[in-house]
């Protein structure tokens, strides 16, 4: 039997690799603790950058995307780039700027097609049917339209003029005798480009383009349009239910 | 195994400056031939190669891309498109070829920070700090392929200095030579060949595929080493050697066939007695009788 507190050269250099393995274990996990806060960052994108069309959601996108700027060598404007490390978009993932330059929707949509991985989706073939944000119509306090003047800009600029914005009537209160023209912009149809945001005349744009999770809301799975269901139907659902009295907002003028 | 500051002073003597710094300066244009055939494109107009080290097409015609950045994609959880998947078949086809870690010395351009770093090192007497062991960068690379698993996200390109410099030098660098620094201090003053040797990523991945490659140096005359220890003074990866060029007594063949070992060619530079040679993994025995007649002179002139 050994002598207590002696151990064999088999035994220590057993222990020396354990513990070894451990301490590289351990900063390892701290470096890979580390790596995924930046991932966290990354994840999140200011909502002026706008992703190329075909990117879809950014989760997906972050996963695709090798951040080879093939599809900013493809892009035939100044509107692609690839985001730099001071940029707060995941480095080396391409973006633009609507305000700063927005995208011409080549009909041939070259981006996508130079995209090797799939991060831009090939079954995007309809440049019309590409979703990089939406168009919102953000500050209707400075917008001229609304003001009751004739700027249309964003209208007329627009790739799908009288689809995806159109201009609706209304009376100006304010003049009592005028019409207004609200530039009004239509999900279904609006590709998120930006010309409108690139186009509008005020200093600081009226219109903007904005990642479709925060610009649209969604209705109840259980709601029920009465008046979409009495078109399908005919006629009335429940007939006979006596009319509610109308009731004006308080506090309005 | 002892360090020598400037090794390869008797091969510039035996062999003349040139032959001394062959690999060296073939390596060098190497790597700014790569960087050049990215930049024509942004600098004339004109693209020859289009994209970047991540992912390529040259002449619109041939697809590359870096198998280690798909296998992060895929380990985040996306099937790439055919042209990915062909363009990182072609390179790693090309890299089993010519060796897994020629990425590194060949063609990566960090290589060209930690060199200088190494140079500068070795001339200002800095000695010490931190060490790592040669086996880290295999724990980083599993740890990046795991964090891409876990969050979806190619995550380690988010500060992979390898791609960060080179789509900076194509794209614009904006604050990227600031990993180029860092990089270059933390081999001048924390880590001895830190980055490249021990830590990086990519090139635990190339050096993983290094094992298998088929262009490898081979001690072909180690019968003639002299132990001047010049070959692993200059090697970024001195632990590759022993085993090929002492190997003689252990019946272990010549050919260095660690993947750490870079195919840089440095030790056959350096060598006075031209005891290295490139060659392939699989060609015969070392026969000392083969060394041509002229090289005998040469020994003794050394």
């Amino acid at each position: 039997m050994k002598p207590q507190g002696i151990i064999d050269g088999g035994a220590r250099n057993r222990r020396k690799f354990l513990a070894d393995t451990a301490r590289t274990a351990c900063s390892i996990g701290i470096a890979g603790l580390a790596l995924a806060h930046l991932v966290r960052g990354a994840q999140s994108r200011p909502a002026n950058a706008v992703r190329p069309p075909g990117a879809g959601a950014d989760d997906r996108f972050l996963s695709t995307c090798v951040r080879c700027g093939l599809c900013v060598n493809d892009c035939p404007y100044p509107t692609l780039r690839l985001a730099r490390i001071e940029d707060d978009v995941a480095v080396g993932t391409p973006y633009f700027v609507a305000r700063d330059y927005p995208c011409e929707m080549c009909d041939d949509i070259p981006c996508v097609a130079a995209c090797p991985t799939g991060a831009l989706d090939k079954r995007l073939t309809s440049i019309d049917d590409a979703r990089m944000g939406l168009a919102v119509l953000t500050d209707k306090e400075t917008c001229l339209n609304f003001l009751g003047l004739r700027c249309d800009v964003c209208y007329r600029v627009c790739p799908l003029m009288g689809k995806a914005i159109t201009l609706e009537y209304r009376p100006n209160r304010r003049t009592g005798e005028h019409a207004a023209f609200i530039p009004t912009v239509h999900s279904d149809a609006c590709t998120g480009c930006g010309k409108c945001e690139h186009a509008c005349v005020l200093e600081e744009a009226a219109i903007k383009v904005l990642p479709g999770s925060i610009a649209k809301g969604r209705l109840g799975s259980h709601y029920r349009l009465g008046w979409q269901e009495k078109e399908r139907k005919g006629e009335a659902l429940v007939k006979g239910i006596t009319d509610l009295p109308d009731r004006m907002p308080e506090g309005r003028p | 195994m002892s360090t020598k500051a400037y090794p390869g002073r008797d091969a510039i003597k035996a062999k003349g400056w040139f032959a001394a710094h062959r690999w060296l300066i073939i390596r060098r244009l190497s790597q700014f031939a790569f960087l050049g055939l990215f930049l024509i494109g942004p600098l004339s107009g004109y693209y020859l190669v289009k994209g970047s080290i991540a992912s390529s097409l040259t002449f619109d015609t041939l697809p590359l891309t870096d198998p280690y950045i798909l296998l992060q994609s895929l380990a985040a959880g996306h099937v790439p498109e055919m042209t990915a998947l062909v363009g990182a078949l072609i390179v790693l086809a090309a890299y089993l070829v010519v060796g897994g870690r020629v990425y590194c010395a060949w063609v990566c351009p960090v290589n060209i920070i930690t060199d200088a770093a190494h140079w500068l090192r070795v001339r200002l007497g800095i000695q010490g700090g931190l060490k790592f062991s040669r086996s880290v960068r295999y724990w980083m690379l599993g740890m990046t392929l795991i964090i891409a698993f876990l969050t979806g996200v190619l995550a380690w390109e988010l500060v992979n200095p390898v791609t960060l410099i080179y789509r900076g030098l194509i794209f614009g660098l904006g604050w990227a030579w600031g990993a180029a620094l860092a990089l270059f201090l933390f081999d001048l003053l924390i880590s001895e060949r830190g980055w490249c040797g021990h830590l990086c990523p990519v090139g635990a991945f190339y050096a993983t595929l290094g094992r298998f490659s088929v262009f490898r140096v081979r001690a072909v005359y180690r019968d003639d080493c002299d132990d001047c220890m010049d070959c692993y003074a200059v090697c970024p990866e001195q632990q590759v050697i022993p085993a090929a060029l002492k190997g003689a007594k252990q019946n272990t063949g010549p050919v260095i066939d660690a993947g750490a070992c870079s195919n840089c060619g440095r030790c056959i530079d350096v060598c006075a007695l031209s005891v290295f040679q490139f060659g392939s993994r699989f060609a015969g025995p070392t026969n000392p009788a083969r060394r041509p007649p002229a090289d005998t002179k040469l020994r003794t002139a050394a």
